[in-house]
């Protein structure tokens, strides 16, 4: 029997299930290899031959390169997986997070400041929200005057 | 006898510890943030507890992809800031319980809660930031912490309604324990957040204080909402919120005492992708 999955209705969202974690698994076994100080200076100093060295899928090696986090959540990565990637780049959990909706680092960081993503149009698809597949990339990116 | 005296709730984002690490938490974007534990230091100094049970998830830190346990409690002596890529904050080694924690984990799993037992654990955010919160930046913990973490990141993750009859069977054990100590649980995470996808940034502090009321006031129906309510509206991390009924659960009123006196409560947005929210409820004394 397959797994229930209520949440696959929620725009925006990929829920770090059972079938995703089996999918991901050296992707975010990887990741987890950037908590040694060690690790991460190979890695920066070769990405390519560092990921060369993982029995991951070519397109999460390229997502990993891009830094296509999107990508990387959709081929199975958890973002507290991904997150060990931005530390090494050092970034912050919100440069990260901004990253995937397409805006800014100061447009996302903004609509922090101003209170959020509202859940108004986001809880389903099919509604109008500024989450919606057809509303990406948000920001000016996606041609949005501010 | 121990007792359980009170119960913490705090929001456990890694930008806060960062901010207080790197002398930050005095700017604009920070000071309101800090200024909600203002009472809560004091609080603790007033209170100060021999013992903090302190729900928490680990985030891909301890536990990879290789042991995802569902419940995990912490027999250690002493456990290390983790490094969780950015090198270990630099804050004190949390020092264990382990006659209580064994004692806990004795009684929960004879219960019929299936516990892990850690003895090895490097503890990361989701632990030290609710401990710097509330103790700023001593240069040792002021009590003993038993770790206590919880799965929220990989799906099937813990039920409300589990993690509430969880808090109530660590209060028994608790109680049991001969020992005379002073012990608050700590519930950490949420409130409404989401990391991933484009629907990152999502916050709703209308639904975030009405579950607030709720666990205040009717904590076993706040324990019904099922998960999928939490993540379409409060964000798919704001699953994390399950680990405050833990510590709801613990509390005298649900085994029939008097209700908790509210002595604290404090909400703000944003820290950084995150809705604060923090609680403190004493039990009578």
């Amino acid at each position: 029997m397959p797994l229930d999955k209520p949440y696959l209705d929620i725009p925006g969202t990929t829920i770090f299930d059972a079938d995703q974690s089996r999918k991901g698994y050296w992707l975010n076994q990887f990741c987890m290899s950037l908590m040694k100080a060690e690790n991460r200076a190979r890695f920066k100093a070769d990405e390519r031959a560092y990921l060369d060295e993982w029995p991951m899928s070519e397109e999460q090696k390229q997502a990993v390169l891009d830094r296509d986090l999107n990508r990387c959540i959709a081929l199975g990565g958890n973002i507290y997986f991904l997150a060990k990637i931005g530390a090494t780049d050092g970034k912050s959990f919100q440069q990260m997070a901004g990253s995937m909706t397409g805006m800014t680092e100061e447009e996302y960081r903004d609509m922090m400041i101003k209170g959020g993503r509202s859940p108004e149009g986001n809880r389903y698809l099919g509604e109008d929200g500024d989450a919606q597949p057809h509303r990406q990339p948000q920001g000016a990116a996606g041609g949005e005057v501010r | 006898m121990a007792r359980i005296t009170a119960s913490v709730y705090t929001s456990h984002v890694p930008a806060i510890g960062a901010a207080l690490d790197l002398g930050k938490s005095g700017e604009d974007y920070w000071k309101p943030v800090f200024a909600g534990y203002d009472f809560s230091r004091q609080w603790l100094q007033e209170n100060r507890p021999d013992v903090v049970f302190l729900v928490y998830n680990d985030h891909a830190t301890a536990f990879s992809l290789d042991l995802i346990p569902t419940f995990a409690i912490g027999t250690g002596a002493q456990y290390a800031p983790a490094d969780e890529g950015w090198g270990p904050r630099p804050v004190p080694v949390v020092e264990g319980h382990p006659e209580l924690a064994s004692h806990i984990a004795q009684s929960v799993i004879q219960d019929d809660f299936d516990l892990t037992i850690v003895n090895r654990l490097d503890v990361d955010h989701g632990l030290t930031v609710p401990l710097s919160l509330m103790c700023g930046q001593p240069e040792q913990w002021p009590f003993k912490v038993i770790p206590f973490a919880v799965n929220v990141v990989q799906y099937p993750v813990p039920s409300g309604r589990r993690c509430f009859a969880l808090g109530q069977s660590i209060r028994r054990a608790v109680e049991s324990f001969d020992q005379d100590l002073n012990v608050q649980v700590w519930g950490t995470g949420g409130m409404s957040h989401q990391l991933q996808g484009p629907r990152a940034g999502l916050i709703n502090r209308e639904w975030d204080n009405a579950w607030l009321d709720r666990l205040i006031d009717d904590p076993a129906a706040a324990a019904q909402i099922p998960h999928i309510e939490y993540v379409r509206e409060a964000g798919s991390e704001g699953i994390e919120l399950v680990m405050w009924l833990i510590a709801r659960g613990a509390m005298a009123d649900v085994a029939g005492g008097p209700k908790p006196r509210v002595a604290h409560r404090f909400y703000h947005v944003p820290a950084s992708n995150t809705a604060v929210g923090h609680l403190i409820l004493e039990n009578e004394r």
